[in-house]
């Protein structure tokens, strides 16, 4: 029983599909439990409801970051030993990732508004993860200009290597920068930095909900892109024939 | 390596335009930038350094897709691939090309444009230092984004997309630099930075594109 076995798509359909629906159950009660909790939670003295929004910002731009790590993770599983499930988990992750990149941004703004008294401002945090988002689209664009499947997952691949490693050195050129307005952590374990347990839990909940939410969306579209795999599989040997 | 050095220049300057055309897109985009912002030094002094970078990303992002677009579509690309030297040399020949063809250039002319767009004097040290440390990384980033793109036919924006974001770190330090240059600041950070990055693009990138170039001539 080795992880690898799941780079079997047979075996990858079977078990997924039996998985799913406990992933989607899961990932509707944690988002909507969580949201409804954190909705329901006292406003916070200097804040006001403002403080609410963290419960859709803060996940979602968990979120975004982690899923770009899983596309590297899975780019370099397709580069090394060519499991084509794993590439095109990569690809069915990256506009989920850009969509979540799209709410922690339209939520920080929103957010920014009322605290900051402007909606945008370059500050490190911002500005990195406007760097992302164009990091997203390239990738998806690159994956849907290629036409050849397996050269596409190839350069998409390539690229998300070196795109991670530019990603990070922005990340912390844009500190040298400027300095900003946003705050630090709010949750880190080495440091003991953390908010009121009033809003801790709802948020961790949240966190937990939006994970499973990536995790029933990706496979999906994972799903939905073997099928479309085999189906031009099917038309091709129907042509030959 | 040098005869195809040789023969990349050959063909960039007989093309028309190798080494001028670059250099007179700087020179229109320093010509149109007072018209956008005001012709006054206080408007264009803080805004020099910024718009000559950009104009240096901007002339070499307009000659990339030239990289190896022409080969590949005579087939000298696939010759490359099969001759002895390896692909990642060729690479990084076709990028030094590249940069002795718009980098160059536009680094000798930057000071003249500097003058243009008021850029005080004391600054213009640092805008030489900081284009000659970061345009070699822009050519070869430019050079991997040629490779991934090369197949394509409606590659050029998406040449722009891709590259674009991988010059950010590049742009921050050389501006940086010059505006430190500017203040009499301290610079050595970012020298160190911006000669880090660009050893480490020239170290690695190479693989990367030669990587794609593969995938592609396949």
């Amino acid at each position: 029983m080795s992880i690898w076995e799941y780079a079997n798509p047979v075996k990858f359909m079977r078990t997924s599909g039996a998985v799913l629906p406990w992933v989607v159950a899961g990932a509707v009660v944690c988002t909507v439990t969580g949201l409804v909790w954190g909705f329901l939670t006292p406003e916070d003295y200097r804040q006001g409801s403002t403080v609410k929004i963290v419960f859709l910002h803060v996940p979602a731009a968990m979120m975004a970051i982690n899923i770009w790590v899983m596309m590297l993770v899975a780019s370099l599983i397709w580069l090394i030993r060519r499991h084509h499930v794993s590439a095109l988990a990569a690809k069915a992750a990256a506009p989920i990732g850009a969509v979540m990149t799209v709410i922690g941004l339209i939520t920080g703004a929103v957010w920014g508004q009322p605290m900051w008294g402007t909606w945008w401002e370059w500050d490190p945090r911002l500005t990195s993860f406007l760097i992302l988002l164009l990091f997203y689209i390239g990738y998806i664009a690159l994956w849907s200009a290629v036409e050849d499947p397996d050269s596409a997952a190839d350069l998409t691949g390539v690229l998300c290597l070196v795109g991670s490693v530019f990603a990070l050195l922005s990340r912390y050129a844009v500190f040298f920068w400027n300095q900003g307005l946003h705050q630090g952590a709010s949750l880190s374990v080495q440091s003991g930095e953390r908010m009121s347990a009033v809003y801790r839990y709802p948020l961790y909940l949240t966190m937990l909900g939006f994970g499973l939410l990536f995790l029933s969306l990706m496979l999906v579209r994972t799903r939905t892109e073997i099928r479309r795999r085999r189906l031009a599989a099917l038309q091709a040997r129907e042509m030959r024939a | 390596m040098i005869a195809l050095l040789r023969r990349d220049l050959r063909l960039a300057v007989r093309a028309g335009g190798g080494f001028g055309l670059g250099v007179a897109f700087f020179l229109i985009l320093c010509a149109l930038v007072p018209f956008g912002v005001g012709p006054d030094t206080a408007a264009l002094q803080p805004i020099a350094a910024g718009i000559l970078w950009l104009g240096a990303l901007l002339a070499c992002l307009l000659s990339l897709d030239r990289i190896f677009a022409l080969d590949h579509e005579d087939g000298s690309l696939d010759l490359l691939a099969t001759s002895p030297l390896p692909l990642e040399g060729a690479v990084a020949v076709k990028a030094l090309a590249h940069w002795i063809t718009t980098g160059l250039p536009l680094i000798i002319a930057a000071p003249l444009f500097g003058i243009l767009l008021h850029l005080p004097g004391a600054a213009i040290p640092a805008l030489l230092v900081s284009l000659l440390l970061g345009t070699p990384a822009l050519s070869m980033l430019g050079a991997f984004g040629a490779a991934v793109t090369v197949g394509l036919r409606r590659g050029g924006l998406l040449l722009s997309l891709l590259v674009l974001p991988l010059y950010i770190p590049t742009l921050i330090f050389g501006t940086e630099m010059i505006r430190r240059g500017q203040e009499g600041g301290d610079m050595a950070a970012p020298i160190l930075f911006l000669a880090g990055i660009t050893a480490g693009v020239l170290a690695v990138i190479p693989f990367a594109a030669a990587a794609a170039l593969r995938v592609n001539l396949r």
